[in-house]
């Protein structure tokens, strides 16, 4: 069991180590010399050499990229040129209404479409299953934002019943908190609730036809026992699979979501630096995002453990 | 009835058979003509097809659909609801009228016309970006499937790629340079490539332990011509459907890079750079959202049912793969 998670957790580093790479050449390439973008246009060609050694960018690149991942993992991670502040207190500002709209939505969509996809693979060819899988194709077609302008269409002008954009934090009540997640909420979850249910029908339709679920039938359990206990007990590691996968999607629609609905969080922030080419601001996000990512799929690894003992060895 | 359309909807219950035990001449012989004939019975398919069909001849008929210039400003007649009549004076001094359908936007431009211009980028850039991920997806995954030392660099390199959430890599790309549509679609075939790549490399290690390459590097083939010859040919089913997913995808994220502000520039108009418009006035006027919202969205549809067509015709064993 340890040796697995060893293993796991080391085979991250290297995926960590090339995505850091990627995002530090990203800066690398940019058009124009960073210093002389935040020295400002007044600035003398004394000003622009000081920041330039401040910064080290009078170094050879392997020993910027040293001084730099250097940086990034004591949380370092400059200033930002639009903003005129640290990036590190930049993002810790927004990191509450993102992670708040992410978790909400994605426990809610997984309770919501694990079921789904049970019901649609256990009736097959009815139409649930249709529905379930018309849904599921549709989800993956209409655009995030174009859910979200149609939601806020139907319940927030014409039906007048949620508030159409904004957030207000968890700690000026829980009720106004949830009241504006609802909608940006709903619009994420689309995808998320296409994607977990499709798969989860595809994987418990292949379980149901196995010999031990004929047998669990045949000793007359109940069908709850046979579909919960023995079918999506099995069918779970590709589910699980996917619910981290998903993320990668969930985290493209929390930056389009937070644009439609005002919210101020880290996928706002993420486009506003890059309408700003704020490049330390975008680094950081992205470096961001992208631990969360590989983090959530090595926490999926470690629950196949749990979920699948063959795999522990 | 019913069982022969689900038969039918299945894929591979036809095709290599037939069920009353007669063999096809022509379909035994050109498996290309029978995934041909079966494409042609599926409804979902046929239905992907037409709708896609109409879309791209909006995009090409566009001009015949409006006479208004897509990226013509017109301070005077701004913000006008769908329907709206506006008398202007042609050159020799007489005056004619003529109708927004859709209205204007905020530059009083006519949205009718834009987004009927619309389809013609996103399936351009859908197009595009399909062919340009493919090429280079299948150059790369030839090259690191076959050559055993590269193998390790590469797909290291293809893993942390992937490890960078799709679009939040797109954004960051096309904010390296100017925006505009070589650098849209460029930021959009970054995060596919890795997709492609290992597609490709799959099949190339499991093909590369099939009796016919050995037997053709026992006869002393060469390398590449065994690649090319012996290999790559296997990879181009898949390769289809993928492309077909890939368009899909690629016109999604465009409309959300322009949607988001930092994709195409407005004077070329797309469905997602019309929606950004229509956002400050959207509780007025929902339409300038809606109409194209509704169009991609059922475009995006059109190919993602094609492709499921394709999958199932075309390469059986991806349809666990969801």
């Amino acid at each position: 069991m340890l040796g697995f998670l060893t293993r796991r957790l080391i085979a991250t580093i290297p995926v960590m180590a090339i995505v850091a790479v990627l995002v530090f050449a990203m800066l690398r390439l940019t058009p124009g010399d960073p210093a002389s973008i935040i020295a400002g246009a007044s600035a003398t060609s004394a000003d622009v050499a000081g920041i330039r050694e401040k910064l080290g960018l009078d170094r050879p690149i392997v020993a910027q990229f040293a001084i730099w991942i250097g940086n990034v993992l004591t949380g370092n991670f400059g200033e930002s040129f639009y903003f005129k502040r640290t990036v590190a207190s930049l993002v810790a500002d927004r990191i509450e209404p993102t992670l708040a709209l992410a978790t909400l939505t994605m426990l809610w969509s997984i309770a919501v479409a694990v079921p789904l996809g049970v019901i649609a693979a256990y009736k097959q060819g009815t139409w649930v299953d249709r529905v379930v899988m018309g849904f599921s194709v549709l989800g993956f077609s209409v655009p995030v934002f174009v859910i979200g302008y149609a939601l806020i269409y139907v319940f927030a002008i014409e039906l007048a019943w949620l508030p159409v954009q904004g957030y207000q934090s968890l700690r000026e009540g829980f009720w106004g908190f949830l009241q504006r997640l609802i909608l940006p909420s709903l619009t994420l979850s689309v995808i998320y609730i296409a994607l977990v249910a499709r798969i989860t029908r595809t994987s418990v339709l292949e379980v149901l036809g196995e010999d031990y679920i004929r047998t669990a039938r045949a000793k007359g359990l109940p069908r709850t026992t046979v579909l919960m206990r023995h079918a999506l007990r099995n069918a779970a590691v590709p589910i699980v699979t996917v619910i981290g996968i998903g993320v990668g999607l969930l985290i493209g629609g929390v930056v389009v979501t937070e644009s439609v609905f005002s919210i101020p969080g880290l996928g706002r922030l993420t486009v506003d630096a890059v309408l700003a080419r704020d490049y330390p601001t975008v680094q950081a996000v992205i470096l961001l995002f992208s631990v969360v990512y590989v983090l959530l799929n090595l926490l999926v690894d470690v629950a196949y453990t749990f979920l699948d003992p063959r795999i522990r060895i | 009835m019913e069982t022969d359309a689900a038969l039918r909807g299945s894929g591979f219950a036809e095709g290599d058979g037939d069920p009353r035990g007669i063999v096809d001449p022509i379909r035994a012989r050109a498996p290309a003509i029978g995934a041909l004939r079966r494409l042609r019975r599926s409804p979902i398919v046929v239905a992907g097809t037409a709708i896609l069909a109409l879309m791209a001849l909006i995009g090409v008929a566009a001009p015949l659909l409006t006479s208004i210039d897509p990226a013509a400003i017109n301070p005077a007649f701004r913000n006008q609801l769908p329907g709206a009549v506006e008398t202007v004076r042609n050159d020799d001094g007489t005056r004619s009228q003529r109708r927004h359908w859709l209205g204007t936007d905020s530059l009083g431009r006519d949205v009718q016309s834009r987004v009927v211009y619309g389809a013609r980028t996103s399936l351009a850039v859908g197009a595009l970006v399909a062919l340009v991920s493919v090429a280079i997806g299948l150059a790369i995954g030839l090259f690191a499937g076959y050559v055993r030392w590269a193998d390790a660099i590469v797909m290291r390199v293809m893993d942390g790629l992937m490890a960078i959430p799709a679009i939040l890599l797109a954004i960051a790309v096309v904010s390296l340079s100017s925006a505009g549509i070589v650098a849209v679609v460029l930021a959009i075939v970054v995060p596919e490539v890795p997709r492609v790549v290992r597609l490709v490399r799959a099949v190339v290690l499991s093909v590369r332990e099939e009796p016919y390459v050995e037997a053709a590097v026992a006869a002393g083939t060469p390398g590449p011509t065994i690649v090319v010859r012996h290999i790559l040919p296997n990879t181009v089913p898949p390769l289809i459907v993928q492309a077909t997913y890939i368009a899909a995808s690629a016109i999604l994220i465009e409309a959300i890079l322009s949607f988001l502000g930092v994709g195409i520039p407005p004077e070329t108009p797309t469905w997602g750079n019309i929606m950004a418009e229509g956002r400050t006035l959207f509780r007025v006027y929902p339409h300038t959202i809606l109409v194209p919202g509704v169009l991609l969205a059922l475009t995006i549809l059109s190919i993602n049912l094609l492709g499921d067509g394709l999958r199932d015709t075309l390469d059986p064993r991806m349809r666990k793969r969801l």
